[in-house]
């Protein structure tokens, strides 16, 4: 059995005419120790079915089983372990007024986990800041640097799966160098399973073994990257995002106005 | 890929450039010290797509920020050189500045949900644009707004002039944006980063609404991204700022062949969709990068050292 299993999840915000549906009825299935990566433009809710599942919003419908357990709107102590969450901007997501100490202290407290001092250790060196580190405020350190925090901070828990959301969108390309070899070296050396939300294909194929395309709340294709590298990809919107990321060119930005994914065959 | 035309027709402008500029430097004073965020830049940019590449902190921004006098006041900007057209822009009193800001540079910023008004229509605040800077009418302003929608390719500009910039999408606000740069048709346009805030998809379109009309109108473009990927496809030369200063420059199309160790060092820290790596080469910042020489390509054209 996979070790996360959606089914028919979905998420609608509003009432009546001002309804969205962020999230349509979609179903996929994570293997432990897979990287999962979840592609699409923003607003076709990948980071929608992140925090479903992460727990953040307990507003949807569907089936969600993490582990063997079936996970509802209210999580335990335990099933919040399990999975944690790296989000965007590090700018954001951590206290401008904690120390990286008090930062990291917090997820052990809640959990009652004890040994916070070991831990915290610990875990800032397995995301390869030293000691120093450990009494210093978010804007003391630089974006890499915090994100390295985020991630720490996600894995204290000692969690199975990390919920990527756009985790190096905000940082330079050769800070995002360097936090993509800290996710690939994590992965290696522990059991982890990630599930890596980005826009940036070029990305999503460094990290991922298998991808899920979505647009306006639906999987398009699901395909491994292997496949797509090897066949080129299948549904006319996947296609248009891999020859996009390319770059500028002109001809493309012509037959762009012109597309109507919606008419083409889904897979 | 490619973008569009070859560039030699656009050489020949170099020989009386839009905007030269040379030995650019922005410098704060602060408790800590002279902060230096822009050392000694100089380049020139006629009718093309001249691309600014750098990563934060490089003083990319600040150079494009320069040059239309936008820099905070604590900033001390001085230049041996920058003139327009031959005008020198140092000497100009802030009224007479103003007139140049908006008529004949304007800038695009990243991001319109932050740089239109929120309380006015949009298609008034193109109007406004055309009015501030022309003698005309309330309804001659009005038509050269819709014109100006139409040009960057809103189907139906009259809907469009009526709404809000928050009934708009991000693509949309930055066409928006775009006409309004345009319509008092300023001979250079500053970008910082116009597409950052967009998905691939509308991405493509307004840069191609921003091609077609650099070469219609014939006005220079300086744009300024982070993304190396972008400019080697977009523009027609790139510069690489490290530090505050040009590292290299060359043409676009050769950026793949760069030579200096910080561009080689950002090509290859980005992953490739046709090239699949274990690890991403880390960049190794190298201390004589800061003040050592620029790297000139042959084929780069009109900048200098």
């Amino acid at each position: 059995m996979s070790l996360i299993d959606i089914r028919e999840l979905h998420v609608a915000f509003g009432e009546h005419e001002d309804r969205t549906v962020a999230v349509d009825r979609l179903s996929l299935s994570v293997e432990e120790g897979e990287v999962y990566g979840l592609v699409g433009e923003s607003g076709c809710g990948k980071s929608t079915v992140l925090r479903a599942l992460a727990g953040l919003n307990s507003n949807w419908q569907g089936r969600m089983v993490v582990a063997g357990e079936t996970l509802g709107p209210k999580r335990s102590k335990a099933q919040h372990r399990l999975m944690q969450m790296v989000f965007q901007d590090p700018y954001g997501s951590l206290h401008p007024r904690h120390t990286v100490n008090t930062l990291l202290s917090e997820p052990i407290e809640i959990q009652g986990l004890g040994t916070a001092d070991r831990r915290i250790v610990q875990a800032l060196d397995q995301v390869g800041l030293d000691a120093s580190f450990r009494f210093r405020y978010p804007h003391q350190l630089s974006g890499g640097q915090r994100q390295r925090v985020a991630i720490a901070r996600a894995l204290i828990l000692e969690p199975r799966v990390l919920l990527l959301d756009e985790p190096t969108s905000a940082l330079d390309v050769s800070i995002q160098a360097e936090v993509l070899n800290l996710l690939s070296e994590l992965k290696r050396s522990r059991t982890l399973t990630y599930i890596f939300v980005s826009h940036d294909l070029a990305v999503i194929t460094h990290m991922c073994s298998r991808i899920g395309v979505m647009r306006l709340g639906k999987l398009v294709e699901e395909t491994s990257v292997d496949v797509l590298l090897g066949e080129g990809p299948r549904h006319p919107y996947t296609r248009h995002l891999y020859q996009a990321s390319a770059g500028y060119d002109r001809r493309l930005a012509q037959t762009t106005a012109e597309l109507d994914f919606e008419s083409e065959p889904q897979p | 890929m490619s973008s569009a035309g070859d560039s030699t027709g656009q050489r020949a402008e170099i020989a009386a450039p839009i905007l030269a500029v040379q030995d650019l430097s922005v410098r704060f004073d602060t408790p800590h010290g002279l902060v230096e965020a822009v050392r000694g830049v100089s380049f020139d940019i006629g009718r093309e797509k001249v691309g600014i590449v750098g990563e934060s902190g490089s003083g990319k921004s600040m150079t494009g920020r320069a040059v239309l006098r936008l820099t905070p006041k604590a900033a001390q900007v001085s230049a041996q050189r920058l003139d327009l057209h031959g005008q020198d822009l140092r000497r100009l009193s802030p009224r007479e500045m103003r007139a140049i800001r908006g008529r004949r540079i304007s800038m695009v910023l990243q991001d319109p949900k932050y740089s239109l008004n929120p309380v006015m229509r949009v298609g008034a605040q193109i109007a406004e644009a055309y009015l501030v800077h022309h003698k005309a009418t309330q309804r001659e302003a009005r038509e050269r707004a819709l014109e100006m929608l139409e040009a960057v390719k809103i189907r139906n500009p009259r809907r469009v002039y009526e709404l809000f910039p928050h009934e708009v999408s991000g693509g949309m606000g930055q066409r928006v944006m775009i006409a309004m740069m345009l319509i008092p048709e300023p001979e250079l346009l500053i970008a910082d980063e116009p597409t950052s805030a967009l998905d691939v998809t509308v991405r493509m379109q307004v840069l191609a609404i921003l091609d077609d009309l650099v070469s219609s109108r014939g006005l220079g473009l300086m744009f300024i991204s982070h993304d190396l990927n972008l400019v080697a496809t977009f523009c027609d030369r790139v510069l690489i700022m490290y530090a505050g200063r040009i590292v290299e420059s060359c043409r676009a199309s050769d950026l793949k062949h760069a030579r200096h160790g910080y561009t080689r060092g950002l090509l290859e820290s980005l992953p490739r969709i046709d090239e699949r790596k274990e690890r991403l080469q880390v960049l190794e910042r190298d201390a004589a990068w800061r003040d050592g020489p620029t790297i000139l390509h042959q084929s780069s054209g009109g900048s200098r050292p």
